[in-house]
């Protein structure tokens, strides 16, 4: 072995090595680098008791209620399996819509509703104009219709 | 017809070579530049659930993706020049740094500014964020650690090891959408799937990334000669080139 060989197989050993050191803490570490939690975990009681986190989901179609006199408003955070209600006061995000992705941050209470301070809307990958959006719902429309027969 | 590659791996052909070559990808970056913004500007449909605020996609994600692409070619040549001790491979290295931490800022930015309007926030350390955050150190530490060593030969061996030890961020980044649960959405481009983006809309997109790999070939064979002559300027080759006025 040429002594440069000897050297670039050090080199590629030393970053392989570092390489799966790094995948074990971040292995260990991943209960902490998960930014929010699904109504499932929380139902599972995963999710830190008495102490702020976040919740993650889709805002349940039809579950938004907005107060009149304020800027509070209720709506339930789904991960299709489970459903935790929150209450928020303050400016929703543009993109805060049913049926769309929401991370919300706060602390869960005694009576299991998230009291919310912080709601940031979470979109999806997929950008399309909107004749396509509207397109692909009249499919998915169809396709129900169809399946109920 | 054989080709000598090595003769190009000496800094000396490098040095006419790249000055030959630094026009043609200029006037290449201009064109699809040009195109790649009209593509996004006027050809490309609004979006439907984004509007047009959409459109700052066709700077955020070739940004991005030259962010870690640039880091992976940097390493790359930092690591041949450790192991092979060629020059040339440590002074592309060198060169490739401020572009890719150019490249990481504006992704970083333009994330930012897209962020507020859409998910109601500048910034969230979730791990897509905070692991581009952490390339931009790394950009930095590479150019701030070779700026303090003197011996160029010496800086060049103490940035390798920051670029080699840093490579094992590039995936992370990359996957932390699948991996993690993250605001950041996950890929709208990938290798295995079916795009999940408007034709136009992608087109537009794809033009921008040639557009920066044009732009970013130029600026970094342009920094490669002016490296080359700041550490050949004791040979007699830049002393000629000197004479004639060749600079």
């Amino acid at each position: 072995m040429k002594p440069r060989h000897k050297k670039l197989s050090i080199i590629i050993a030393g970053v392989a090595a570092l390489g799966v050191a790094s995948v074990l803490v971040l292995n260990a570490f991943q209960s902490n680098l998960v930014f929010f939690f699904s109504p499932s975990q929380v139902a599972a009681k995963e999710a830190p008791i008495g102490k702020s986190f976040r919740i993650g989901g889709l805002v349940e179609a039809g579950s938004v209620k907005r107060e009149d006199s304020s800027t509070t408003v209720r709506f339930a955070v789904t991960d299709t399996a489970k459903t935790i209600p929150v209450v928020y006061t303050g400016i929703l995000p543009d993109l805060f819509r049913e049926g769309k992705g929401v991370v919300a941050q706060g602390k869960i209470s005694a009576d299991g509703i998230f009291m919310a301070d912080e709601v940031l809307a979470k979109h999806d990958e997929n950008y399309m104009p909107p004749e396509a959006a509207e397109a692909l719902e009249q499919a998915g429309k169809a396709q129900k219709a169809s399946l109920a027969q | 017809m054989a080709i000598n590659w090595f003769k190009y791996s000496s800094p000396a052909s490098f040095y006419s070579l790249a000055g030959k070559m630094i026009p043609v990808f200029v006037f290449v970056a201009l064109i699809l530049l040009a195109a790649g913004l009209y593509v996004g500007f006027f050809v490309a449909p609004t979006d439907f659930q984004q509007g047009e605020a959409y459109r700052i996609i066709f700077i955020h994600v070739p940004a991005a993706w030259m962010s870690m692409f640039l880091y992976v070619v940097m390493a790359f040549w930092a690591g041949i020049g450790l192991a092979f001790n060629t020059r040339l491979s440590s002074m592309l290295a060198t060169a490739i740094a401020p572009t890719g931490a150019m490249f990481t800022f504006i992704a970083l930015w333009t994330g930012a500014l897209w962020g507020k309007p859409m998910w109601g926030t500048w910034w969230v350390w979730d791990a897509r964020l905070t692991s581009e955050l952490i390339l931009f150190f790394l950009y930095i530490g590479f150019m701030s650690l070779q700026a303090a060593i003197d011996d160029p030969r010496r800086a060049d061996k103490a940035g390798a090891i920051i670029a080699l030890v840093g490579v094992v961020n590039i995936p992370i980044i990359y996957f932390s959408v699948q991996w993690w649960n993250t605001l950041h959405q996950g890929a709208s481009v990938s290798v295995n799937q079916a795009p999940a983006m408007a034709s136009t809309m992608l087109t537009g997109m794809l033009i921008m990334v040639f557009a920066s790999w044009m732009y970013s070939i130029a600026v970094i064979l342009k920094r490669t000669r002016i490296i080359i002559l700041e550490r050949e300027s004791h040979t007699v080759w830049v002393a000629e080139l000197q004479k004639k006025g060749a600079m």
